[in-house]
């Protein structure tokens, strides 16, 4: 896995935000990540892409441990993630660390998973006042700020049931931004979502790349892949297979595999 | 008591007026003993039973086969022997006789104490497997957000899962809390001179039997309706929280209430299943 031709924004440490190192796993006797290794870059923006069953969604859960690894190590900006050393060997972390690791890696699911008990300001701001202490007039402040950002401050009052999908899906990206997180984690954002309604969570993504966020994706959308990412990630059955800028994935891909996939999906 | 019998119909409206609208202080008192039994006996459980619940969750089996034994246990003995167990049997082997207990100025009788405790343990594995059920209706997705946005599992607890849960656990808590009123009666069995008693002790006395228990009868109904009344509030109040408006009415409620709106169907529409 070599790094990426394009130029990305250095920052603290080494710049590498994301190292995975032979990260392996096993689901239901099914070895769903089989040695995956890559880089990311600050900055970068890394689209995984691969037939269903792959592994991208696994990796992507393995990246704020809410899956656990059974062999190799994934840390984020210098720290390992999920586990600690202990007399030479891997142990998992404690719950109240794991918890504070992710607090700084923004996670947005399929189903987007807001809390429907919440209006979509608190969904913004309860984990910021709650989680992290901040003063709740700051954070709701910040998560007007946030709102307006995606295009929803007139919907802050509104509850997940009452939204539609895209503005849910939206709501998801402002709590996850409203944590500060270094890393942004996207699987299959945009899955779920009728047609029409793709296109605006896609902007706020795009929008957020443009501002040098980190961010890894998982994604079905060939369309942003090719004009957002800065790096394309094919996996398949618990594997990367290939890895480059969109370009050359697209255009010349050079394992077997991905032009059998890419003739498929393209 | 003779000719009363042989003289046909004799129903005494006059008594039963009296007893109805104009109660005995002994008898006000009895309809006290039996609201505040009811209401700490359930609150009581809920917090054991929710304990319960985290314990028939538990990842360590220990945990699990501790709290399944308790359940199974409580749940497949009647109450009536629970009572007398717990009220006569355990002083009977001098293991442990209730007795009163002063706090102030208010006397908590050992009989009640009695009564109280065994109606929380014996409610509380009704409610375990109620708030378990509840806790298990929350979509998967809400504890995995909740863990991404770097909650423990025990805040996820507090302000993601059991909030949602409340939406499951509150309709059938409200059906258990109206059956624990009614089945404070059987506390006369050990003496607890509660709603039942008073009536049958005023029975006894006067042999206006009908009139005297018809009139305890409507008076339970009187707790049984104002506790729907309660229980519709809070059921609305869940669903304003989710951002729903439309509770069922107090009619809807009361006679063939279906209700407007089934909490699965609306949190499948907030969280729509994977796949």
């Amino acid at each position: 896995m070599t790094a990426s031709s394009v130029p990305v924004p250095q920052t603290a440490g080494d710049g590498v935000m994301v190292r995975a190192d032979a990260v392996s796993r096993k689901l239901g006797g099914l070895q769903v990540l089989d040695g995956v290794s890559i880089e990311v870059r600050t900055g970068e923006v890394v689209c995984f892409i691969g037939p269903s069953g792959a592994g991208k969604t696994t990796f992507l859960r393995t990246v704020n441990h809410l899956e656990g690894l059974d062999s190799g190590t994934l840390t984020v900006n210098g720290r390992v993630i999920g586990y600690r050393q202990e007399r030479g060997r891997q142990v998992e972390e404690s719950q109240k660390e794991i918890a504070k690791q992710r607090q700084e890696i923004g996670f947005v699911f399929q189903h987007f998973n807001l809390y429907p008990h919440m209006t979509a300001a608190e969904n913004v701001w309860h984990g910021p006042a709650r989680v992290k202490g901040v003063p709740r007039d700051e954070a709701k402040q910040r998560a007007m700020e946030l709102l307006t950002r995606v295009g929803l401050a007139d919907k802050a009052d509104a509850h997940p049931i009452n939204l539609s999908g895209g503005q849910q899906q939206r709501v998801a990206i402002a709590r996850a931004l409203a944590m500060r997180p270094v890393l942004m984690l996207f699987d299959e954002p945009t899955s779920a979502l009728d047609p029409e309604m793709v296109g605006e969570v896609l902007a706020v993504m795009r929008e957020l790349a443009e501002e040098n966020m980190t961010m890894l994706v998982v994604t079905h959308e060939m369309g942003f892949a090719r004009e957002v990412a800065d790096r394309v990630v094919i996996m398949d059955a618990g594997r990367i297979v290939e890895v480059g800028p969109p370009d050359q994935v697209f255009n010349a891909p050079q394992s077997e595999r991905t032009r059998d996939f890419l003739s498929k999906v393209l | 008591m003779h000719d009363v019998l042989a003289s046909g119909l004799q129903f005494d409206s006059d008594f039963f007026w009296q007893s109805l609208l104009h109660p005995t202080r002994p008898f006000l008192r009895g309809l006290w003993r039996t609201v505040y039994i009811s209401v700490i006996a359930q609150a009581a459980a809920v917090v054991l039973g929710l304990g319960i619940a985290q314990m028939r969750r538990s990842r360590l089996g220990v945990w699990r086969g501790i709290a399944g034994f308790y359940i199974w246990i409580i749940r497949g003995t009647p109450l009536l022997v629970q009572l007398i167990i717990v009220y006569n049997g355990l002083a009977a082997v001098g293991v442990y006789s209730f007795s009163d207990v002063s706090i102030g100025r208010l006397t908590f009788p050992g009989v009640i104490q009695a009564a109280v405790i065994t109606l929380a343990v014996n409610e509380s594995a009704y409610m375990a497997e109620i708030i378990r059920a509840g806790i298990e209706s929350v979509h998967k997705g809400q504890t995995e957000a909740a863990l991404a946005g770097g909650m423990t599992n025990r805040q996820a607890m507090r302000w993601i899962i059991l909030p949602q849960a409340l939406r499951f656990i509150v309709p059938p808590l409200g059906n258990n809390f109206n059956s624990m009123m009614k089945t404070t009666s059987i506390l006369s069995v050990i003496g607890v001179d509660e709603l039942f008693l008073n009536a049958q002790a005023v029975s006894s006395t006067t042999f206006r039997t009908f009139e005297v228990f018809i009139a305890a009868a409507l008076y339970y109904l009187l707790l049984t309706t104002v506790w729907s009344v309660v229980q519709t509030w809070i059921e609305g109040r869940l669903n304003a929280d989710v951002g729903l408006v439309r509770p069922p009415s107090l009619l809807q409620r009361l006679f063939g209430g279906g209700r407007a709106t089934p909490p699965t169907d609306t949190l499948a529409v907030a969280a729509p299943e994977a796949r």
